[in-house]
């Protein structure tokens, strides 16, 4: 059984079309990279994916049902959001906070709810400051109760919206490390967004490409290629492999599409 | 000064406010929304010398301008009660209005100071009962809505991923926020709303890891600093808004100092 798959989607965003005519099936404990510059739609596919935005044509299916809200096969951690530098609650009562749903009610968290805190504070080694203050905490480790939260009742699916953003070479190793580890050691499927595929080279199964409105998925080699990318963007693409890295060139004319605001500086981006 | 009617009642509206805004100041401060708070009460500043103009009893002119208004900018978006400047027009606009129908009621100097700087020794029997109703309805409600509002202050998107309607939960509390201002003024007065919304909520949160234990503390900070106001008052003869502000503003210095990181 697929654990997401979409037949013929397209997305609208504000009377934009983002992706158009979309069909792809991810299968069970496989690791995606979703790729592609900014306003490519790996945030609004992701949304689609949550039930938050509708298709306006096709339809999306997480474990053979159809995409709607509050599904809780489904982990996200959506893009970190700069608003937590004051907060003075520990890391612990602000992953407790996800615990207990969305139920109306008081923010009592029962002994399974407390539980399975301890458990996602452990998968991703949070241990050692879950005590303190989430404002007294880095980008990185915050990026790491994030995660956590996303973890809270034992999702099969995650989606990572970015979860490399705002992090240092060291810390984005660190970060797809441990993701490639939860993911294989819990048998889960992960959709992993970044806009350069190059810390990820190594850890993905498969790579989902978006460019000019389209979408591309297979293996690294399959996907980055200059063919398949030329395809995606309308306009001829080379894809130049050096030193164990991959680097995107547009060709003649700029790329339409996202990676052509990235390469104003050298013509060269990495995807 | 406990034999006193007047002195009963104020340490009564005292208690009572102070639990209604210290529970709601927690969220509101939690969820940046201080600063709406403090419109808020301008808004009701304009309801209740409106409702006066009108014939209508003041304070359900100032608790259906607050909770109105409250509901409205939880309507018009959750972020929008973040942005300074829209709630800073709202504020003005609305204390614009007060001035405006206290020119048509002239004989308003005293209700305006009243109202503008609180006056918790006017608190008669029959306000008492009618605060400590709000107060209840306030508190029952924040508890049936308090499990989605700390998921959707802590994380928005991730709340609404799992079904959390983000945008009615913004209204509801901003309504509810809107009761516990309508509570404060009686105690405190409009422009000083900020000392028992935010103050102890402020105080609380900086000293406070968890959840329960700076929700207590916000509410205990408020009740104390409500109540001493009053006792204050009564032993200087200065006004009991100036007490309670000046400890406001001292338990949220302690507050910083005591958490300030250690060279």
């Amino acid at each position: 059984m697929s654990v997401l798959r979409l037949k013929g989607v397209t997305l609208r965003l504000g009377g934009r079309t983002v992706l158009r005519d979309l069909d792809l099936a991810v299968g069970q404990g496989v690791f995606v990279g979703v790729l592609g510059g900014n306003g490519a739609g790996k945030t609004t596919l992701m949304r689609a994916i949550l039930g938050l935005l509708r298709p306006s044509t096709g339809r999306i299916e997480v474990f053979g049902r159809p995409a709607g809200r509050g599904n809780r096969a489904i982990g996200y951690m959506p893009q970190a959001r700069a608003n937590l530098g004051d907060l003075r609650l520990s890391g612990r009562a602000f992953i407790t906070a996800a615990s207990g749903g969305v139920g109306w009610g008081l923010p009592l968290a029962s002994a399974a709810q407390r539980a399975d805190v301890e458990r996602v504070i452990a998968l991703v080694d949070a241990g050692a400051y879950a005590g303190r203050p989430v404002g007294a905490l880095s980008g990185g480790e915050r990026q790491r109760l994030m995660l956590a939260q996303a973890l809270l009742g034992q999702p099969r699916l995650l989606l990572l919206d970015e979860p490399l953003a705002g992090l240092d070479p060291h810390h984005q190793a660190a970060t797809i490390r441990l993701v490639r580890r939860l993911q294989q050691s819990l048998g889960i499927s992960v959709l992993f967004s970044a806009h350069d595929l190059n810390p990820l080279l190594g850890a993905l199964d498969a790579v989902l490409y978006l460019g000019g409105g389209h979408a591309a998925l297979g293996s690294v080699d399959e996907v980055v290629t200059g063919p398949v990318l030329s395809r995606l963007y309308g306009s001829p693409v080379e894809v130049v492999r050096a030193q164990g890295r991959v680097f995107v060139v547009a060709g003649g004319q700029q790329p339409a599409g996202p990676a052509a605001g990235a390469n104003e500086r050298d013509r060269r981006v990495h995807v | 000064m406990f034999t006193y009617d007047f002195m009963q009642n104020a340490f009564a509206a005292a208690a009572i406010v102070a639990l209604a805004c210290g529970a709601v100041g927690y969220f509101l401060v939690l969820r940046q929304q201080s600063f709406a708070g403090h419109a808020l009460g301008h808004v009701g500043f304009a309801g209740a010398t409106g409702a006066v103009l009108v014939g209508v009893s003041p304070f359900w002119g100032l608790m259906g301008a607050t909770v109105a208004g409250g509901a409205l900018m939880g309507a018009l978006g959750e972020k929008l009660a973040e942005r300074d400047v829209a709630v800073g027009m709202v504020l003005a606009v609305a204390l614009g209005f007060g001035v405006l129908f206290l020119n048509f009621f002239t004989s308003g100097a005293g209700q305006a100071n009243a109202l503008l700087f609180g006056n918790v020794l006017g608190v008669d029997a029959a306000t008492l009962w009618r605060m400590a109703a709000c107060c209840g309805l306030c508190l029952v409600a924040l508890a049936l809505i308090a499990r989605p509002l700390l998921f959707a202050t802590l994380g928005p998107d991730l709340a609404e991923a799992q079904g959390a309607d983000v945008r009615l939960l913004s209204i509801l509390f901003l309504a509810l926020a809107g009761v516990a201002v309508a509570e404060a003024v009686q105690v405190v007065g409009v422009l000083l709303v900020f000392t028992l919304m935010v103050g102890p909520a402020a105080a609380a949160q900086r000293l406070c890891t968890r959840v329960g234990t700076g929700l207590s503390l916000s509410i205990g900070l408020a009740g104390c600093q409500a109540l001493a106001g009053v006792a204050l008052a009564y032993l200087t003869d200065w006004p009991s808004s100036f007490w309670i502000s000046a400890l406001s503003g001292l338990g949220y210095l302690g507050a910083v100092v005591a958490s300030a990181p250690r060279a």
